[in-house]
Formats: C-alpha cells, sequence, structure tokens
C-alpha cells in the first residue's frame, strides 16, 4: 500500500473512532436521560454519530481492501489501535458535562465537515455532505442546553462551568495535526484542522458569553488521542461495546 | 429461475417498488420519501439505488430488504440495491403528495430545506394554526422533532428538513 493510501485508511478510521466512542457514550443514555424527549434526543444524536462512524470505516475497509470490513474494524481492535481524540471517550458524568462535551465537539465537527464537503476523494466528500447536516443541528440543540444550563439555576451555572473546566484541554487535540496527515491535507483530500481553531473559539466565546459562563484558562492540554495513547476509559468502553463480538466472533446482526 | 421478460422496462419496476413502504411511516412509498434514487437495468441485472435518509437511521436495512423482496415476489432474481451517499439526500425531495399523506397521518411536513429552521412556518397537523411550540429536538425517530399545538393542545410529530 502506497503512503497516501495508508494515510488515507487511518483518517477515515480515526474519524469513524471519534464517532463511534461518543455515539456509544452517548447510547448510555439511553433510558438515563433527564426527562423522556431528552432520553430520545441523546440516542437520536447517538445513532447519527454511529451511522457516521459505520460510513467511515466501510469506506476504510474499502481503501484496504484487505477483506476487513465495517464490523471488524469496530470490534477486533484494542485501544492502542484507536486514533479518536480523548474527548470522546470520557465517561458521561453529569448532564451538564455530557452538553458541554458535545457543544465543544459539535462546534468543531460543524467546521470540520463544513472543509470535508469540499474533499478531492469523492467518498469523503459524500459523507461529509450528509454529516454536516447533521452536525448543523445538533449544533443548534447544545447551544440551546448550554445558554440554559449556564443562564438557569445556580446550582446548573455552577455544573457546567465546572464540566468546561475540566475539559478545555481537551480541545487542544482537536486541531493538532497527526503525522501523516499533513500529506493528505496537500493533496486536497483532507481538511487542515489547525485552520479551525478560530472559528471554533469564536463560537465557544459566544456562546459561553450569554451562557453567563467564563472561558476556561487555557491553561493545560492533553492529547495522544491520534497516535494511539488513551485515558484509562477507553478500555472499558470497548470491553462493553465489543464484548458480543470478542465472545461468539464473527456473529452476524 | 424465471428469466426476465425483455418487455420489463424501468418504469414497471418503478411501478413495483412504488408499493415498498417506509417501516416507521408506513404510508409513505420509498418514491413518496426520495429514497428510491434510480432503476437500471443493465444485461438483464436490476439496478436499483437509494440513498440513505439519516446516516444511523435503523430503516435503511429495512427498506433495502424489504426492496429486494418486492422484486423476488415479482419473479426477479438478478438485482443489486445499491446505495449511495451522494448527492446527500434532502427533505426538498420529499414528494407533494408525499408532504399531504405526512399530514393526514398526523405528521406535519418538512418545510423547505432553506428554511430558517425556527418554528416559523410549521401548522398543526390536526387543526392547521401555526401556533405551535417546539417540544424537543427530537421526536420518536432521528428524523422528527417533537412539537405541541398552542391552540388545539394537540403534541405532534414534525419532519425536520434537512
Ligand atoms: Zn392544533
Amino acid at each position: 500500500m502506497d503512503s497516501q493510501k495508508k494515510a488515507l485508511l487511518n483518517y477515515c478510521i480515526a474519524l469513524g473512532d471519534d464517532s463511534l466512542t461518543l455515539g456509544h457514550r452517548l447510547s448510555e443514555w439511553c433510558r438515563n436521560g433527564p426527562f423522556l424527549e431528552e432520553d430520545l434526543a441523546l440516542t437520536n444524536v447517538s445513532l447519527d454519530f454511529i451511522g457516521r462512524a459505520r460510513m467511515l470505516y466501510s469506506y476504510a475497509a474499502e481503501v484496504e481492501d484487505q477483506g476487513r470490513g465495517e464490523d471488524d474494524i469496530a470490534y477486533l481492535r484494542d485501544c492502542r489501535e484507536y486514533r479518536n481524540f480523548l474527548i470522546n471517550e470520557l465517561p458521561n458524568g453529569d448532564f451538564a458535562f455530557t452538553m458541554a462535551r458535545q457543544l465543544m465537539i459539535d462546534a468543531f465537527d460543524v467546521g470540520f465537515y463544513k472543509g470535508l464537503t469540499q474533499s478531492a476523494d469523492e467518498m469523503l466528500a459524500a459523507i461529509a455532505a450528509k454529516a454536516i447536516k447533521e452536525s448543523r443541528y445538533h449544533l443548534r440543540r447544545s447551544e440551546d442546553w448550554i445558554k440554559r444550563l449556564g443562564d438557569g439555576t445556580d446550582e446548573s451555572h455552577e455544573r457546567t462551568q465546572k464540566a468546561f473546566d475540566q475539559l478545555w484541554g481537551y480541545a487542544a487535540e482537536m486541531f493538532e495535526m497527526a503525522s501523516d496527515e499533513q500529506q493528505l491535507v496537500d493533496a486536497g483530500i483532507a481538511v487542515d484542522r489547525s485552520a479551525l481553531k478560530a472559528e471554533w473559539s469564536s463560537t465557544m466565546h459566544s456562546v459561553l458569553k450569554e451562557a453567563t459562563l467564563d472561558i476556561p484558562a487555557q491553561d493545560w492540554a492533553i492529547g495522544g488521542g491520534r497516535e494511539g495513547i488513551h485515558t484509562e476509559h477507553l478500555g472499558y468502553l470497548l470491553a462493553e461495546l465489543q464484548y458480543l463480538q470478542r465472545t461468539y466472533p464473527g456473529q452476524q446482526w | 429461475m424465471v428469466a426476465m421478460s425483455e418487455k420489463t422496462t424501468t418504469d414497471q419496476l418503478f411501478e413495483l417498488l412504488s408499493s415498498v413502504t417506509d417501516p416507521e411511516i408506513p404510508v409513505l412509498t420509498l418514491q413518496d420519501l426520495g429514497v428510491l434514487r434510480d432503476i437500471s437495468i443493465d444485461d438483464g441485472v436490476i439496478n436499483v439505488t437509494i440513498t440513505p435518509t439519516y446516516a444511523g437511521c435503523p430503516a435503511m436495512q429495512t427498506m433495502r430488504v424489504d426492496i429486494e423482496k418486492a422484486l423476488l415476489k415479482a419473479g426477479h432474481q438478478q438485482f443489486n440495491v445499491k446505495e449511495s451517499l451522494s448527492p446527500a439526500w434532502s427533505t426538498d425531495w420529499m414528494t407533494p403528495n408525499g408532504r399531504e399523506k405526512l399530514r393526514a397521518y398526523g405528521i406535519a411536513p418538512p418545510l423547505k430545506s432553506s428554511c430558517d429552521q425556527s418554528s416559523g412556518g410549521i401548522e398543526c397537523p390536526q387543526c392547521n394554526s401555526s401556533e405551535v411550540k417546539r417540544i424537543s429536538e427530537f421526536g420518536s425517530t432521528a428524523c422528527k422533532a417533537l412539537y405541541q399545538c398552542q391552540r388545539c393542545l394537540e403534541p405532534f410529530d414534525y419532519f425536520k428538513c434537512i
């Protein structure tokens, strides 16, 4: 496999991993939502991310052309082979934490997938054209929630502020390019993520300001997801996600 | 195996597949929904192209199987049902007939995707009042949002426009 094809394969898998890990986390809210409508909303957003992961993994399998399918990629890789941003794998915490994370990711995804619709790779552009519509919808919802929570009661304000304080340093790696990503940017296939930070920051500043929340100090940052270095949480997530396929190898739905 | 009649045309196949409905909104056919994009016959093999609505819509698999069943039942043996992502599905593709069927079924049809996404223009499918309130961005499925009519107080699903 030539190096550009290998980079494309890694790229699709990394994007799929972002979607799958977050989709899985959101699915954990099923029957635990604060009220019925919100329970449905969280699980519907979860489905959007899992669907996105399926498209990306299926395409990765096609690029690789070694007989692996989407299920093999999702279920038969261990932590070190997962390439998602760490923010996606963090446990849900309380509802404020889940929505604060969602806002940070949705604001990133809207800029990212908008860029990816222009990809020279037709399949990535097609996947992005679907994803961008969903992400715009997600962003509107997470913005609404953060404004309600931040500008809500003392307790909701305090919990939401605490969530952003705990999450802020996880944003840094969303704007750091992986080692083999630049060649895809040069080929017009990938999005230059380092260029997305300004727009992301401006969205975050305006939403948090309206929500009467403080922008956390940028005094720490953590990364490593794109290199396969994860928090302790991913192993537990994969244990649940992959249990059935590991116990009954080759099971089909 | 039944050889495909020379006379089978794509028009007949469109007619045949127009009986296949959305498993979650059974009043809508796949054609009403804009999911059925193309049918062609190449060397006796029927190629049906469908496009997914939402990326994670669990109904897509069922739609595919229902199409295959309809083709088999009509005696066709050689066919492929493939999914095409591009151009991305839009609720603008829903037919006027489909919109009317949705309304009669109690679901407010999607506005045009150029709409500003606020509640403006959405009408209660029961009493046609435009005094409606959004309850949740998501309803019983990914494609719907939950609203309530302020006049007749009836809660209803709105088919989101994307
Ligand atoms: Zn009404």
